[in-house]
């Protein structure tokens, strides 16, 4: 098995290379056939001989265009999924590394037979390649991270980069001026203007490399949160110079309209784009009734917001980042739960086709773009690049720590630092540089310094990481204490600021959540949503988790976490000797009850159901995870914690799982699987008056240790009753086997589905 | 105590000032009156905390009618935040010390546990401000969230066991994850917070 994954590795590569030569040799028969192909026709028409009917042609320039760029881009995913199979290079070598090695092949390869190579054109990565990565990324932005540290991420996206161009452009000014090196043609300009596109820090490169490396949130928002930021600063200087080397002179007014740009471009940008996103939450508020396109406007509107800023020469990924920022909060209230699986899935594929494609074109583009290589030139590059970067991140983080709490020690310096990757972003905009003088020499050096910073430092920083001991991601998921007393800390600390008089971070961001809270909830969200609470949704999407995770769990994997044998009636308090009475329950009073909980029952469904957004009428037997099942399951799970824990490894089969969720809300069964074995059990269950009950019956015995999904709602519908009914409720939550007909078991389970 | 004490007296000039009163800080009304506070759900439990002896680490119980400056500024010391120099057995202490306040804060009957009953009032209390739908919810969240404490804590209960509540340890297990010791904290204005002792030892 392991020879098999070793051996396709190389086999894999073997393919692509071939597909890649039989794509290239395909163009070229075609433009030779292409030739040919007329002058026979001519000839024949000519002489009046009859050609015979072309059962099969060749009409390559036809489908040339999508051809190419599908056979490209199933290259590049070819050798994603072939890096994965080969086990041992994945674990040392990041991904980016790779990917810049097959494109370096792959362009060797075509430049070996004869081709022209395609090269990264500005046009096609500014437009198509980065946004999906950017809009990925902004998207699924931790927001309470990136908020909290939102003044050192600025202070280093701002004056770090301004300090990266101004000190390798001056620094390559001081080298340019050495004699021996015959770099006298380069100007202070060009140099500054050199120094601006290879100070960024490039996002693609960091999420790639971080990515990998699972370090903790901070230091992954402070590196990651800079490249994106520093984007505006790249902008301006890059446009501002572009300027000045056309116009020949500098003048002070110059600088301070530069100045002044700046901050036109980045809020601007932020403007474009925060509109876009209200925008795009705003129409989201109305897709209840079509659904599918709904995650097209997510994208569309992203996608505007891009192109809109870039039409003004905002900047464009500040602008993405604002409307993901903006629009996600709404729009994820507003939409259904697969909409919102779609656009996660979709932005993952497309970031991830991106990113790819970068890297292979980086590789590619080496090979094929004209060099001038000059050592002194590159090789000081290099250093200065490092050297700046060190020496800002340490200036920068002297000043800023002390205004921060938490303060940013030497090893968080040093991976911030270490994490400054330049990417394809650098290279792009060299390639966009028109004087051509320079141009090769600069590109020749931005490609050295991409690949020194992505090979040696990318690779470099895992064994360094671990051998630091730096503090990793936290891999377990949000409890809902920590959420509760998170919020429960947001309030205290902001009401000790009003009592302090002190009108500081906690009081402003309560401020903007009020705000939020009153009016534009109103106006952005459909429905009841717009009332609910942060707690209960979080409350909510954790159920939803839950209901998720146990449906497909259902099918026969294991449960995920720890077995414990906690449940509600460990916890609740004690009334539980109450309980041991209700086996001397008369009929009648029964019946009682029974009809009790019928009324209320349907009062609940009809409650669930105006609550319900979705009004698709499945039927309740269907395999997918419709919407309502998820509903159901989730009203089912909000007390079934104990269930779900309650139950061992190794469970039951599915089928009768599937057959007993049939009537989720009528049924209770037993509760707690262990507290079967007690005398509280089956054996006060009342007799079976439907048939549906004797199904109960013959069922729990094959179910020694049942699985929670059959687990009725019961419970939960009781607690949501009227006060009267409270007391009964109370006895009947726990660990009854109860069953309530209803009045038509079947007609109600049907209509309840097709209303 | 004098002199740190003279040095925080700057931040809270205008707290003073609007209670009116230089010497005695004054009851739960004069807090109660401060009206940065009436827009937030934990109002009452926050004043009351101020009253709370607990909070003034000398071992009583009970609750004071009004507090002075040093009762006042020894509750505010509870948000002081860690610098650089602080070592891993002062982090350790100061954030036993602020989880003590928040669970001070949810064990109303200090009977050392927070039972089902007081974590549904907290969670009651956060969702105040959202009308009906927010208690009904509060009460399926309080039970899930104490469901994952005993889970989390005591994983091999008998079905007959009962989980009494939260005691400070299981409280303590389960906030490992927030690192309170630099959540917890508001930033007073030009104070350096770690000479903010109040003379007092606290361990």
């Amino acid at each position: 098995m392991a020879e098999l994954r070793t051996g396709s590795g190389p086999v894999l590569l073997l393919l692509l290379l071939l597909l890649v030569s039989v794509g290239s040799a395909i163009h070229d028969a075609v433009s030779g056939t292409n030739g040919t192909n007329v002058d026979p026709h001519h000839q024949s028409n000519s002489s009046g001989t009859k050609k015979p009917f072309p059962v099969l042609s060749f009409n390559y320039d036809h489908v040339r265009m999508p051809f190419e760029i599908s056979l490209w881009i199933l290259l590049a995913l070819l050798m994603k999924l072939g890096f994965h199979i080969i086990p041992r290079v994945s674990h040392v070598v990041p991904e980016s590394c790779l990917l810049i090695v097959v494109g370096l092949l792959v362009g060797g390869f075509i430049k070996a037979i004869g081709e022209e190579a395609p090269i990264l054109d500005s046009k096609l990565f500014f437009l198509y390649l980065l946004p999906p990565i950017i809009l990925d990324a902004g998207y699924f932005l931790p927001i309470r991270a990136f908020t909290e540290n939102m003044g050192t991420i600025l202070v280093f996206a701002v004056v770090g980069t301004l300090w990266n161009s101004f000190f390798i452009g001056g620094m390559m000014y001081g080298v340019c001026q050495i004699e021996s090196a015959q770099l006298g043609a380069v100007d202070l300009l060009s140099c500054l203007h050199f120094g601006c596109i290879i100070s960024a820090v490039d996002p693609v490169a960091v999420l790639a490399v971080f990515e990998e490396i699972h370090i903790h949130e901070l230091l992954y928002i402070l590196v990651f949160g800079e490249s994106l930021l520093n984007d505006a600063v790249t902008v301006v200087l890059y446009h501002l110079f572009e300027e000045f080397s056309h116009a020949g002179t500098v003048t002070v007014g110059d600088a301070f309209l530069g100045v002044i740009c700046f901050f036109v471009v980045s809020l601007g940008g932020i403007m474009v784009g925060a509109i876009y996103g209200l925008l795009g939450a705003f129409t989201s508020r109305f897709t209840s009734h079509t659904r599918v396109i709904e995650p097209l406007f997510v994208f569309l509107y992203s996608y505007m917001a891009y192109l809109s800023a870039e039409v003004f020469h905002l900047s464009g990924i500040m602008s993405l980042i604002a409307c993901g920022v903006m629009m996600r909060p709404y729009v994820e209230a507003n939409i259904s739960h697969k909409s919102y699986t779609t656009i996660k899935y979709f932005l993952k594929m497309w970031s991830s086709v991106s990113e790819t494609l970068i890297f292979i074109f980086l590789g590619v583009s080496t090979v094929a773009g004209p060099h001038a290589w000059n050592w002194t030139f590159v090789i000081f590059t290099v250093i200065i690049c490092l050297v700046s970067r060190v020496l800002g991140v340490i200036g920068l983080t002297y000043v800023i720590n002390k205004f921060r709490i938490v303060k940013l020690t030497k090893k968080d310096q040093f991976i911030v630092a270490y994490g400054g990757l330049r990417g394809a972003i650098a290279f792009s905009l060299g390639f966009l540089l028109t004087n051509s003088q320079v141009k090769h020499m600069f590109l020749t050096a931005i490609i050295t310094v991409i690949f020194f910073t992505v090979f040696v430092q990318g690779m470099t920083i895992r064994p360094l990481v671990e051998l630091l001991a730096v503090k990793r991601k936290k891999e377990s998921k949000r409890s809902i204490n920590e959420e509760i007393h998170t919020q429960f800390l947001d309030h205290l600390l902001t009401g000790i600021e009003g009592i302090c008089g002190h009108y500081g971070h906690h009081h402003w961001k309560d401020k903007l959540n009020r705000f939020n809270k009153t009016y534009v909830k109103r106006w952005l969200i459909a429905g009841d949503r717009s009332t609910e609470p942060q707690l209960i949704s979080f409350y909510n999407k954790l159920e939803m988790k839950q209901a998720i995770m146990l449906v497909e769990s259902g099918s026969g994997a294991k449960l995920p976490t720890t077995v414990s044998a906690i449940s509600m009636q460990n916890v609740q308090p004690k009334e539980a000797p109450r309980q041991r009475v209700i086996p001397t329950i008369s009929k009648s009073r029964e019946q009682e009850i029974r009809k009790i909980l019928r009324a209320n029952l349907q009062n609940t469904r009809q409650r669930l159901r105006s609550y319900s957004r979705h009004d698709l009428m499945i039927d309740p037997f269907e395999d997918n995870m419709s919407e309502i099942r998820f509903r159901r399951q989730k009203v089912e799970m909000q007390r079934r914690m104990s269930h779900y824990l309650t139950v061992p490894a190794n469970r039951q089969e599915t089928p009768p799982v599937r057959k007993v969720c049939f009537e989720p809300e009528h049924q209770v069964y037993n509760y707690d699987a262990i507290a079967i074995e007690s005398p509280r059990g089956r054996d006060s269950r009342p007799t079976p008056s439907s048939p549906n009950d004797v199904s109960l019956l013959n069922e729990s015995p094959q179910k020694p240790n049942q699985s929670s999904t059959t687990r009725a709602a019961g419970d939960v519908e009781l607690r949501v009753k009227t006060e009267d009914e409270q007391e009964e409720q109370d006895q009947l939550k726990l660990s009854r086997c109860l069953s309530d007909p209803g009045p038509n078991q079947e007609g109600e389970g049907g209509s309840s589905f097709r209303s | 105590m004098g002199a740190s004490q003279a040095r925080t007296e700057h931040p809270y000039q205008d707290l003073m000032d609007k209670t009116g009163c230089n010497d005695m800080f004054g009851s739960k009304e004069d807090l109660a009156s401060i009206p940065a506070l009436d827009n937030n759900p934990l109002r009452k439990q926050i004043i009351t905390a101020f009253f709370d002896k607990r909070n003034q680490h000398e071992n009583q119980v009970g609750f004071f009618e009004e507090i002075g400056f040093e009762q006042f500024v020894m509750v505010m010391s509870h948000f002081r935040a860690p610098t650089l120099k602080t070592s891993e057995e002062e982090r350790e202490v100061m954030r036993k010390e602020k989880l003590r306040f928040l669970f001070n804060m949810h064990d109303t009957d200090n009977d050392g546990t927070i039972t089902l009953e007081e974590y549904r009032k907290v969670v009651e209390e956060l969702l105040s401000k959202s009308g009906a739908l927010g208690l009904e919810a509060a009460k399926a969240i309080a039970d899930a969230a104490m469901l994952e404490v005993a889970s989390t804590n005591v994983p091999h209960m008998a079905p007959d066991d009962f989980y009494e509540g939260i005691t400070f340890e299981h409280f303590e297990q389960i906030l490992k994850g927030l690192e309170m010791e630099t959540r917890m904290h508001i930033r007073f204005l030009d104070v350096d917070t770690t000479t903010m002792r109040c003379g007092k030892t606290t361990s």
